[in-house]
């Protein structure tokens, strides 16, 4: 059995009169990716931000590693184990790709806002640094400044940035948007690989990439979850195909 | 170490070997022209690790040099020296805690807000010395006699002589370029300039942004301090036009003007504007107007302040033209 | 305190209130539509207290100098919306203070050459300058009252304006969703050239109006422009509807702090700024994204 890393009980939003995440449950594991779908507007991202702390849920709670995060910061979830890839690609663009990561490992470091010490000069977490740029394939183009990287070298630098913070969830927001089918292969390759001491939730439209990484499925329809479970069964499950696949619904 | 390393610190030494031959070869009255100078210089770089380095314009630092010098003032008996040793301490404690309590409340603000709110303190600072009594209100007070140096009643340096106090000035600004660059190549500075180029990145990473900037914030205040107590010990006067926003912004314009990307910028940015001021007030009776036209052509013309004049003439290299690319583009671009 | 003593000094606070709004309406309006900050607005607030001295001056009559100071300004803000603000949309907040702040410097020496710096009064209208007597020994000025209502009706045109005009419309379009305006097809130069003129011009009319009752003073504009910020600070920034209540909040706390807390009045409004701070920091009728 796997343990559950990052548990959402009764999670609720409501901005104004809009309800944009009504009574959401989740569970995600040790060892699985837990993929949600769902069409635009169905409350994802506003979901993945209320996991990270960006937004405070209206009700509900958060518990990471069984322990209740549900009023932390976006940094002290951070610093707890938590790590997030952006949708919109949200990067120090004036910084190195190295920098980039460097930073994401100081802020787990030991000490991250030490005042001594030159920080480029860092010995211990350099090589975890490296580490993560090699992970997603950068290390040709550690030098360049992350504004003039393409825009599929910009989401794998993301993902490693969230590699080199070492957290136990990671929390990824269409890894795959506007790629070339070839760099998502390689991105596909990079997330699967990502699972085996880590709980991965995963906000996705690529059915095919969804299909193919998820070990669990949720599907969410304004701002309620619909169906969840294993990918096959929810694949038949009438509900979804009516109120998500449309009548031709055909996933595979 | 690379060459281009190399190079900075043989300017840097070249520099300091200037400053230090300075005192010899200019009379009296330039040998404390230019102490004024390295004063502004110091507070100008110290609100630079805020403005620069954080990316929040503060239009409040004035208050904190301004309030170091009155606590110089009212610490200071009237028929006899302060010594700098104990005063000098309280001074910096004084600013560095009146910018912690500030800081606490104007950065839980943004952008324009944190421009405006932090106005609005500086000026209750302002207001408060002004306006009470204790202080000599909007008269200023006077402090008779410069604080000494001095260990169990021995003189050790006599700061009366204006050579003398012009290095114990040179002594303070090298400490503060040494302790700004240490700050801010340290992960802390590079954790504070990753807030400044993408805040929710930074949190998201697990930096506590708060506590970053109010960290920032109260060194930067608290050396602000210094530099206001080397102000009033020197002038033997204080007024609360030291703590009012205009001497704020006159220090940011020495920020732009110098550059906002280095610690030692902002000193050559205080060093030309004072030196422009004295050329202008010895000429021009409406001398302010000139200088606002100056001012605003710089903001215009050289948003990376006097370097960029540098690299048109001189050609940038490749590193520099790097750094000044990006700024210019996202102008054009918003 | 008696009653009629309270009341004047409630009529005081919100005399006091409206000139204040009229002057942190402009900033509001400016930095919501144009996303400029303008240090220089307190400057134009001096400039029309002036500009009402010499025009009366002048030509004698206050009402000249009302519609000439207004106009002035107006004309003063085209010509440098269209030399030197319109080079700052999109520049950082720092270039902004400081052009602004370059701005003040040339406004307060132009003033300097042309009316010297010297302390002025101006006298009211006289059909207004008359009081009404309250009490044996308490009477209440008229111009005071006529500022309050003067005040009222600007007030009802801005809101109207912005409310319910087509030019409204493109200005709350603007603040909103400026990308989105775009797309549509709003051409935002001419809107931002009088929108800029428009706040420059109800500075001066702040100026104007508050000129018969204080002192004409070379330092005036400094204080109006922090007592402005605080305004837009504690209503949020670019609501109308925040500068109303932040001004008239700090039209009492300053009136009502100068009776009780004599003292510490000059401090009181930043206090009350700091509590909203800890309270709502993006003003009372702010949004609140944070």
């Amino acid at each position: 059995m796997h343990d559950i890393a990052l548990r959402a009980a009764g999670l609720q939003k409501r901005f104004g009169g809009l309800l944009a995440v009504s009574d959401v449950s989740i569970d995600i594991r040790v060892g699985e990716i837990h993929a949600v779908i769902g069409p635009n507007g169905a409350g994802k991202s506003t979901l993945i931000n209320l996991l990270a702390g960006e937004l405070l849920p209206t009700s509900g709670e958060v518990l990471l590693n069984g322990a209740d995060i549900t009023s932390l910061s976006p940094d002290r979830r951070a610093r707890a184990g938590l790590g997030r890839a952006y949708q919109k690609t949200t990067l120090f663009a004036q910084f190195s790709v190295h920098e980039n990561v460097r930073l994401a490992a100081q802020a787990r470091s030991i000490a991250p806002l030490r005042m001594f010490g030159g920080a480029r000069s860092d010995r211990p977490y350099l090589q975890l640094v490296n580490d993560a740029i090699d992970r997603v394939g950068l290390s040709a183009r550690s030098q360049v400044m992350a504004d003039k990287l393409s825009h599929g070298e910009q989401r794998q630098l993301e993902i490693a940035m969230v590699l080199a913070t070492n957290p136990r969830v990671i929390l990824l927001d269409e890894p795959l948007a506007g790629m070339g089918p070839s760099e998502a292969r390689g991105i596909i390759g990079l997330i699967a690989s990502l699972k085996a001491d880590r709980a991965l939730l995963v906000v996705e439209h690529d059915m095919d990439a969804v299909f193919e990484l998820a070990d669990r499925l949720t599907v969410m329809q304004d701002g309620c979850v619909i169906a969840t479970g294993l990918p096959q069964d929810v694949r038949v499950d009438p509900g979804v195909r009516a109120a998500y696949l449309g009548a031709d619904g055909g996933i595979a | 170490m690379s060459m281009p390393n190399l190079r900075v610190r043989l300017f840097g030494i070249a520099c300091l070997a200037m400053a230090i031959a300075l005192p010899f070869c200019v009379s009296t009255y330039y040998t404390q022209f230019f102490a004024k100078a390295l004063i502004m210089g110091m507070l100008a770089m110290s609100l630079n690790l805020v403005v620069g380095h954080g990316g929040l314009v503060s239009l409040c630092h004035a208050a904190f040099f301004g309030l170091a010098g009155y606590v110089l003032a009212l610490l200071s008996p009237r028929y006899d020296a302060a010594s700098l040793l104990t005063t000098l301490p309280i001074a910096i404690l004084c600013s560095g805690a009146a910018a912690l309590l500030i800081g606490a409340l104007v950065l839980r603000t943004r952008g324009v807000y944190f421009i405006m709110v932090t106005l609005a303190f500086g000026e209750m600072l302002f207001f408060f010395f002004h306006d009470t009594k204790f202080a000599g209100g909007s008269d200023g007070i006077s402090i008779n006699i410069r604080p000494e140096i001095a260990i169990a009643g021995r003189q050790l340096l006599d700061l009366d002589k204006p050579v003398t106090f012009y290095f114990v000035v040179l002594g303070f600004l090298v400490g503060v370029i040494a302790l700004l660059t240490m700050v801010v190549r340290s992960p802390f500075g590079r954790a504070l300039a990753a807030a400044r180029d993408n805040e929710r990145r930074a949190r998201s990473l697990g930096f506590p942004i708060f506590r970053l900037r109010l960290t920032a914030f109260t060194l930067s205040g608290a050396l602000a301090g210094a530099a206001g107590y080397l102000a009033a010990a020197q002038f033997g006067f204080v007024a609360p036009q030291m703590l009012g926003w205009h001497q704020s912004a006159t220090i940011l314009v020495m920020v732009l003007i110098g550059g906002l990307r280095s610690v030692t910028g902002p000193l050559v940015g205080a060093l030309v504007l004072i030196g422009m001021e004295e050329v202008l007030k010895a000429h021009l009776d409406n001398w302010k107007l000139v200088e606002g036209l100056i001012i605003i052509g710089i903001v215009i013309l050289l948003p990376n302040g006097v370097r960029q004049i540098w690299s048109m003439v001189f050609g940038a290299s490749p590193q520099r033209a790097a750094e000044i690319k990006p700024a210019a583009a996202e102008a054009r671009h918003a | 305190m008696d009653l009629i003593t309270l009341g004047v000094q409630l009529l005081n606070a919100v005399q006091y209130g409206a000139v204040l709004f009229l002057v942190a309406s402009g900033l509001t309006l400016v930095f919501g539509i144009l996303g400029v900050i303008n240090l220089a607005h307190g400057a134009f607030y001096m400039l029309g207290a002036y500009l009402a001295y010499w025009i009366t001056l002048m030509t004698g009559s206050f009402a000249i100098a009302l519609l000439g100071g207004v106009l002035v300004a107006f004309i003063i803000g085209i010509l440098l919306e269209t030399v030197f603000v319109r080079l700052l949309y999109g520049r950082d907040h720092l270039a902004q203070v400081l052009l602004s702040f370059g701005l003040i410097l040339v406004i307060d020496e132009i003033r300097q050459l042309l009316f010297g710096k010297d302390v002025h009064a101006v006298a009211p209208p006289a059909w207004l300058s008359g009081s009404i007597q309250l009490t044996d020994n308490l009477s209440y000025p008229v111009y005071r009252l006529a500022i309050c209502a003067f005040c009222l009706m600007a007030a009802l045109v801005i809101f109207f304006v912005i409310t319910r005009t087509k030019i409204g419309m493109i200005v709350r379009a603007g603040s909103e969703n400026r990308e989105m305006a775009r797309v549509l097809g709003i051409k935002f130069d001419r809107v931002n050239r009088y929108v800029f003129a428009a706040g420059i011009a109800l500075a001066a009319l702040g100026g104007i109006l508050i000129a018969p009752i204080s002192t004409v003073f070379p330092g005036m504009g400094d204080g109006m422009l922090i007592l402005s910020f605080v305004v837009v600070v504690l209503g949020g920034i670019g609501s109308v509807a925040g500068a109303a209540v932040g001004a008239l909040l700090i039209g009492l706390t300053d009136t009502f702090g100068k009776v009780f807390f004599p003292s510490v009045s000059s401090i009181l409004i930043y206090v009350l700024m700091a509590a909203v701070l800890l309270w709502r920091p993006s003003g009372i009728l702010g949004r609140q994204d944070a």
